[in-house]
């Protein structure tokens, strides 16, 4: 079963949250940020080709457009393949693990998994971002010496940014399946 | 509690039969290795899985029953695999069963003597078992020296199923009364062409390590261990190369398997490097000696040597009249720069003595570019090195007549301000002096004060064109640093078999239906190209910088000789 929701990220852009439910104890949540849009595209394509002409004007050597087109094409296929995330999403499965896969514009996807057996606890935490004070949900990994102690903080979300009302969402139902495992028998 | 069974996706498609496999209890997870289809003898399967834990070290054991039936479910079946389940004991009895072609089997399992009788909840993960088999999970990079054995427990089932390799040997042409099915129950491939270099390999090692002994023999004997030729290997950096070249082959042709994934990995890329080394170094040569194209450079490098040495005098003759509008002492800059002249015409001679030669000792030289890029390169530095010696050598006297005139002024200074430095107690003292010291030691302190400009500033102009050759040096050094170091046999598994290099896995998952377990397809998450170069790079002899910027700007100021490049062998001083 899957549901969608419409939310605010931090900068006010448009974001969707959309959750699904596999079993009892596997739901995954995935954040969908904004497409990449045409306008945008177009304006920086001509802005670099009205440059190029402008120095093709200037010192009348014709290679100057030809690196411009080759400019262009590069950036938009490393900005495709490494900058821009299309989205993030969290996969929970209780007693495997949490997975973390960001999908990038061009198809790629970069997963992480974290064995349950290292996460503590899954919080929302505030951090002071220059004027702002935003908050974030990240993964607390325990240490393997100290039961305590936390040797890790792996931040989610970092490119779409969602605001509170979004991660209180993905908290709570994240929360849900990692009680499953306090409730179950411990064995060790 | 919830239950995992790891299904390989090989045996979807296999006849019913038992499953077995290991069944980690820590992690309530059962990884199913294989199917043993009917007929069998229950007193022979026991004892085929005996004889497998006692060579793999696996405790395999039979798991439960699959049934895959093309027909509608037969109720006699599945009591008989019920029964099984009081033959082979074990605790809990899984039963998968899949109907026609179906994509959603369901699980049930069966407890005696459950604790808790309430209903577990299964999931079902396929695996690739050939990849996981086959792949190397690596730790994360700062776990890797402590204890991982329960840091991940992802580890055990790759453990599992690369330890029992012995099991996948038997295919179903085999004659035994077990049948099985597993990834390579098709058939055991092999290649000839591998098997034919297994068998080659070991007489060429052989061969190799006696050559080796016999050249390092040589190596160390005592006629080159006399002083000038031993300063002379030391300071060459093509014998360092050639050196380092020299062990990497040690480390191939020793006739010890490589005892685990690391060391594997390591002779892989030594290898490797050496190959594509030699292959470029071959390349290099064939580009050089085609054309007589080292003809031509051996003919402009006179001419070049000839031009330097030109440039440095114009250079002199410009520091001696009024360099930059600074008004300079004219009888020192006249001393200096006739002293330095002289150096130069020295040099410019002995440039022209080799003259005749110098195409005959390229010419040879050159072959050697057949050991390597890497020896190439050095070679190239070493010859930088020996065409700038006299810009060595002027930086050396400029700099040791700048450091005395700096330890002079400082020293002279204490006095003109009356203290003095306490050697036993390592710290400025105050001190009475005499009149006649004090008087001497002021006019002493003025006319060093006063020459200062004059000597600051050629030890500043040759300071900056030694630097420029020291960068020169160190951009090569870089060069071969990084083909020295490169691990090539890993960036190339990594882009063909990425699921050899494995960071760790990642799920995915697929359709589901209700009252069915959940579905997930477990594939290998490799690791990133910049995690292989970290985890597999191979040592080199340098390392640098020797000196911090902070150090090396304190030591150009008081006039110390500076010598960037540190090797490994050296001790500090």
């Amino acid at each position: 079963m899957a549901e969608e929701r419409r939310f605010l990220s931090a900068s006010g852009v448009p974001i969707a949250l959309r959750r699904r439910q596999h079993s009892a104890s596997c739901r995954e949540l995935a954040v969908r940020g904004p497409r990449l849009q045409l306008r945008s595209l177009s304006a920086a394509t001509s802005a670099v080709w009205l440059a190029a002409y402008g120095l093709f004007a200037l010192c009348e050597n014709s290679i100057v457009l030809s690196a411009a087109i080759f400019i262009t094409l590069l950036g938009l296929i490393i900005y495709l393949h490494f900058v821009k995330i299309d989205q993030e999403s969290l996969l929970v499965i209780g007693s495997l693990g949490i997975q973390v896969t960001s999908a990038y514009a061009s198809g790629k996807e970069s997963t992480t998994f974290i064995e349950m057996g290292q996460v503590k606890d899954v919080v929302i935490n505030e951090a002071i971002h220059m004027q702002k004070v935003i908050y974030y949900l990240c993964i607390l990994l325990q240490d393997p010496e100290d039961p305590q102690a936390v040797s890790e903080v792996v931040p989610l979300f970092q490119s779409s940014k969602p605001r509170l009302d979004c991660l209180i969402e993905v908290y709570k139902s994240c929360q849900e399946i990692l009680e499953q495992r306090k409730t179950a028998p411990q064995s060790s | 509690m919830v239950l995992k069974v790891f299904f390989p996706s090989c045996c979807s498609s296999a006849d019913s039969g038992i499953l077995i496999g290991r069944w980690i209890s820590e992690q309530n997870s059962a990884v199913i290795l294989a199917v043993v289809h009917f007929p069998f003898i229950p007193v022979q399967v026991k004892q085929y899985l005996g004889e497998v834990q006692r060579v793999t070290k696996v405790s395999v054991s039979v798991l439960g029953s699959w049934s895959n039936s093309k027909q509608e479910k037969e109720e006699s079946l599945s009591e008989f695999l019920e029964d099984l389940g009081t033959i082979f004991c074990h605790e809990p009895w899984i039963q998968i069963s899949k109907e026609g072609d179906s994509k959603f089997w369901s699980c049930s399992i069966l407890q005696k003597h459950s604790k808790n009788p309430q209903e577990e909840e299964i999931i079902l993960v396929y695996y690739d078992q050939r990849k996981v088999m086959l792949s190397h999970l690596h730790p994360p990079l700062d776990t890797a020296g402590q204890g991982a054995e329960d840091a991940s427990k992802l580890s055990a089932i790759f453990d599992t199923v690369a330890r029992s390799q012995i099991l996948f040997m038997t295919d179903r042409y085999d004659e035994g009364p077990i049948k099985l099915t597993h990834w390579q129950s098709d058939g055991v491939e092999a290649s000839i062409i591998v098997e034919l270099l297994k068998q080659a390999s070991v007489p060429a090692c052989m061969l190799l390590t006696f050559l080796l002994s016999l050249l390092s023999g040589i190596c160390r004997s005592r006629v080159l261990k006399f002083w000038p030729l031993s300063f002379l290997w030391s300071k060459l950096s093509t014998c360092e190369q050639l050196g380092h070249r020299l062990q990497h082959l040690q480390v191939i042709s020793s006739n010890k398997k490589a005892q685990n994934q690391n060391q594997l990995m390591r002779k892989a890329n030594i290898f490797v490097s050496l190959l594509i080394d030699v292959a470029l170094g071959i390349l290099l040569m064939s580009w050089l000696y085609r054309k007589n194209r080292i003809g031509h450079l051996a003919d402009t490098l006179i001419p070049v040597a000839d031009h330097v040495a030109e440039e440095l005098q114009d250079l002199l003759q410009w520091l001696m009249g009024a360099p930059a509008g600074l008004k300079m002492n004219r009888a020192l800059d006249q001393v200096l720069g006739r002293f330095f002249l002289y150096h130069i015409h020295l040099w410019i001679s002995y440039i022209h003595l080799l003259s005749p030669f110098i195409e005959m000792i390229l010419w040879y030289v050159g072959l050697s570019a057949c050991l390597g890029l890497t020896v190439a390169l050095c070679i190239l530095s070493d010859i930088i090195a020996l065409l700038t010696f006299h810009i060595y050598c002027f930086y050396v006297y400029g700099a040791r007549l700048y450091c005395l005139k700096i330890y002079g002024l400082s020293s002279l200074w204490r006095l003109f301000r009356g203290k003095k430095w306490n050697v036993l107690r390592q710290r400025v003292d105050s001190c009475s002096y005499d009149l006649d010291q004090l008087f001497i030691g002021t006019l002493l302190f003025t006319i060093l004060l006063f020459l200062l400009p004059t000597t600051a500033l050629y030890y500043l102009v040759f300071t900056l064109l030694r630097l420029l050759v020291v960068i020169v040096q160190g951009l090569i050094h870089l060069l071969v640093d990084l083909i020295d170091s490169l691990p090539l046999y890993s960036l190339i598994l990594r882009l063909c078999r990425s699921y050899r290099l494995a960071a760790g896995v990642k799920f995915r998952v697929l359709e589901q239906q209700d009252g069915k377990p959940l579905r997930l397809l477990m594939q290998i998450n490799p690791l990133s190209y910049g995690g292989v170069v970290q985890t597999y790079r191979l040592p080199t002899y340098s390392c640098y910088p020797r000196d911090s910027w902070a150090s090396l700007c304190k030591k150009l100021f008081l006039g110390e000789l500076i010598y960037p490049w540190k090797h490994k062998g050296d001790k500090q001083n």
